[in-house]
């Protein structure tokens, strides 16, 4: 099963140097307005290079857990 | 163990480190320098011993910058040096006093300024003593006049550090320091030792700088579970930076006063003939020795001559000099600078109080016939 | 890997500028204790002044932030009253080597048990961009508008020269020999140094634009002019001349001041 991750940018944090737009080797960010966002998180493989070059403590890559469902009876 | 004192023939330097080691001093970082190099000689030795630590560091602000890291980690902790060196060490005494970081200078004062009169006495540090670092700080310094009171004066600096969490200056000279003289060690059962006050609370509640009562906050060592920030900047309560004028106003007042409800305690002279004198003698370290013997021979020659030493250099005994200057149209000041406990005495006494002036700078000590002679002069 | 539960999380954002490479070093010295292991009661972390030395403000460790140059002095007091305790001390390349240089030395000369990181980002960051003794010749800096005059100090080579045990460089881009470093450093007994180029954009950026302006842009550079040690003995003086050269240094066995101390004190308690 092809792993899944959740990219998440604290925006509180970021300080927009542009650091993960420019080296996230699978292009995940893209500027918004004055901060990065991960717009295309499907394509992240989990490399954690935006998370280690982040000099601000603002991005956080999660792998994402396969959704739980109840069987309803 | 005997209860009773020992009594031993000692030289000041030497009862000095003795004296730290009964105190509980446990970290001594140092660097060669003349007068006062025999400290450091025999705590090299004798802090192995007792699982202390002895280290001659590459300089002298290097020294004390050890020796304030080794006291936030727990250790009671000296460094010992001479005008030269007690000039570099201000930039980290400053950071001691910040921090409120318990330690001990010994200051061996020789002859200057700049390297000056390395192997001769000299009172010439008081004043670097009180406003050697930058900004307005509080300070104790306290001298010895005989070779016992090195050893106990040394005691007492641990204590005073301990109790207050601040830095203490042993301002002692060339001459108590290369003195050789009999003292009584008092035996370990007579000392009594402070240690410092430890915070009462869970960690998540510590507040290093905490604005208490007493004036005193309670200080966690470094790697005991309260795990906290120390900075030589403005600091509130958390010990964290601010740049808030008032809370700045608020820990800086707060620091600049700590002492204030404790000078009973900080403070000590001894006194001799004070209650009804024709005339003061005010001195302090090795002077006072001579300034003793002087009153002896005035009393002899019918002067009624009252005799003060200073025990506390600082913080000044203000109270003390306004009350007993009222009594007398005349103080005699015999110490071995220009002038510097003579100034500070002049800011606190009526306009119609004179002051004799007895000053040595080339090393000499000043003899007991000296200040007799200032007295008679002036007549 | 959850940096929040190193961080002070009410001291963040830190103050350094966007760009600035600080807080990749420091993310990378929270890994080297998290992979290590590292009780957060048992490690003080030691600064001077400068960008460096608020570093230790954003740590839940026991934090110490002292006076210009003087951090290892402060760290030697701290190793030498609780041996246990891990010392991490951080500095800048004028903190380390211009007004701290006699304690970094003689840390080296001593090979006292603690690990120094060094943030090199070639000037004075905080007091508005002056030259550094790790300024390159030539370079622009505040206080050299003609260009920099003097010669620069290669801090890795000094280090091993002076003594210390462990010596390893690299730049903030290479994030996995800066894990593999620091780690090492950490576990080494003695004298260990880090040295890690770290970009100022602000102040080093701006006035040397053509190795890289903004902090993207100097990290691209620390990418493209580093080499490897093992590669820079193939190549000769010419050819290394405006590379970085990264690697480990030194790893050399030598008992360190703790273990030599040990034996003082069995000496005297004979």
């Amino acid at each position: 099963m092809k792993k899944s991750f959740k990219v998440t940018v604290n925006q509180d944090w970021c300080k927009s140097c542009e650091i993960c737009v420019e080296f996230c080797p699978k292009d995940v960010f893209e500027m918004v307005g004055f901060y990065s966002q991960a717009v295309r998180p499907q394509d992240c493989i989990g490399c954690r290079l935006c998370e280690k070059l982040c000099p601000d403590f603002a991005i956080n890559v999660r792998e994402s857990e396969p959704e739980q469902k109840e069987v309803k009876t | 163990m005997s209860n009773n004192s020992t009594a031993k023939l000692m030289q000041g330097n030497v009862a000095i480190a003795h004296g730290a080691i009964a105190a509980g001093c446990r970290f001594f970082a140092g660097y060669p320098i003349t007068p006062s190099s025999e400290i450091a000689e025999v705590l090299s030795k004798e802090l192995p011993a007792v699982d202390g630590t002895f280290i001659q560091m590459e300089d002298e602000i290097a020294s004390i910058g050890a020796v304030v890291g080794a006291s936030i980690a727990g250790a009671k902790s000296m460094t010992a040096t001479s005008g030269p060196g007690f000039s570099l060490k201000q930039e980290n005494l400053g950071m001691a006093v910040m921090a409120e970081v318990p330690l001990v200078v010994v200051d061996v004062q020789r002859g200057g300024p700049s390297t000056g009169l390395p192997t001769k006495g000299s009172q010439g540090d008081v004043m670097q003593a009180r406003w050697g670092t930058h900004g307005d700080h509080p300070i104790i310094a306290i001298a010895p006049s005989s070779v016992e009171e090195c050893y106990d004066m040394t005691i007492r600096a641990f204590n005073l550090a301990e109790q207050y969490r601040t830095p203490v200056i042993i301002l002692t000279d060339e001459i108590i320091a290369h003195l050789t003289e009999k003292i009584e060690i008092k035996p370990a059962s007579k000392i009594e030792l402070y240690n410092r006050g430890k915070p009462n609370v869970a960690p998540e509640k510590y507040l290093p700088y905490k604005l208490t009562e007493s004036g005193i906050p309670p200080m966690a060592n470094f790697g005991e579970g309260y795990r906290y920030h120390i900075t030589g900047l403005v600091h509130d309560e958390t010990g964290f930076p601010t740049n808030d004028e008032k809370e700045a106003h608020r820990q800086l007042m707060r620091l600049n006063t700590k002492f204030d409800q404790h000078m009973d305690s900080i403070l000590d002279y001894e006194e001799i003939n004070t209650k009804n004198m024709d005339l003061l003698l005010v001195s302090y370290g090795a002077p006072a020795r001579s300034a003793k013997r002087a009153m002896k021979i005035m009393q002899k020659q019918g002067v009624n001559a009252g005799y003060l030493r200073l025990k506390t250099i600082w913080p000044f005994a203000t109270d003390k000099i306004k009350k007993l200057s009222r009594k007398v149209d005349t103080i005699i000041v015999p110490e071995m600078n220009l002038g510097q406990i003579a100034g500070e005495i002049e800011r606190y006494i009526p306009d119609n109080t004179e002051i004799i002036r007895v000053n040595h700078v080339n090393g000499e000590a000043i003899k007991p016939q000296e200040i007799v002679n200032a007295m008679i002069k002036k007549d | 890997m959850d940096y929040l539960q190193y961080l002070r999380k009410d001291k963040m954002p830190h103050i350094w500028c966007d760009g600035c490479g600080n807080g990749i070093i420091l993310k990378a010295i929270i890994r080297a204790v998290d992979k290590l292991g590292w009780k957060k009661d048992d490690i003080a972390l030691v600064s001077g002044i400068g960008c460096s030395g608020r570093t230790p403000g954003y740590v839940d460790f026991n934090t110490l932030h002292t006076t210009h140059g003087r951090a290892l002095s402060f760290s030697t007091g701290i190793k030498l009253a609780k041996p246990n305790m891990h010392l991490i001390v951080v500095s800048g390349d004028g903190d380390a080597t211009a007004i701290g240089g006699n304690h970094f030395i003689h840390a080296a000369r001593r090979n006292i048990d603690l690990n120094l990181i060094v943030f090199n980002n070639y000037i004075y960051g905080m007091t508005g961009g002056q030259a550094s003794p790790t300024t390159p010749t030539g370079k622009f800096a505040s206080t050299t508008p003609y260009g920099n005059p003097d010669s620069p100090f290669h801090i890795s080579e000094l280090a091993k020269a002076a003594g210390a045990s462990y010596v390893a460089r690299t730049t903030t881009y290479h994030t996995a020999k800066m894990d593999r470093y620091m780690q090492q450093a950490f576990q080494n007994k003695g004298f260990s140094v880090v040295e890690i180029l770290t970009m100022c954009p602000t102040s080093y950026g701006r006035a040397n634009k053509e190795t890289g302006e903004t902090g993207v842009e100097m990290l691209s550079f620390q990418k493209e002019n580093s080499i490897s040690l093992e590669k820079a003995k193939e190549m000769d003086e010419e050819e290394i001349k405006g590379k970085f050269v990264t690697g480990v240094y030194i790893d050399r066995d030598k008992p360190s001041y703790l273990e030599n101390y040990q034996e003082i004190k069995d000496k005297a308690n004979n």
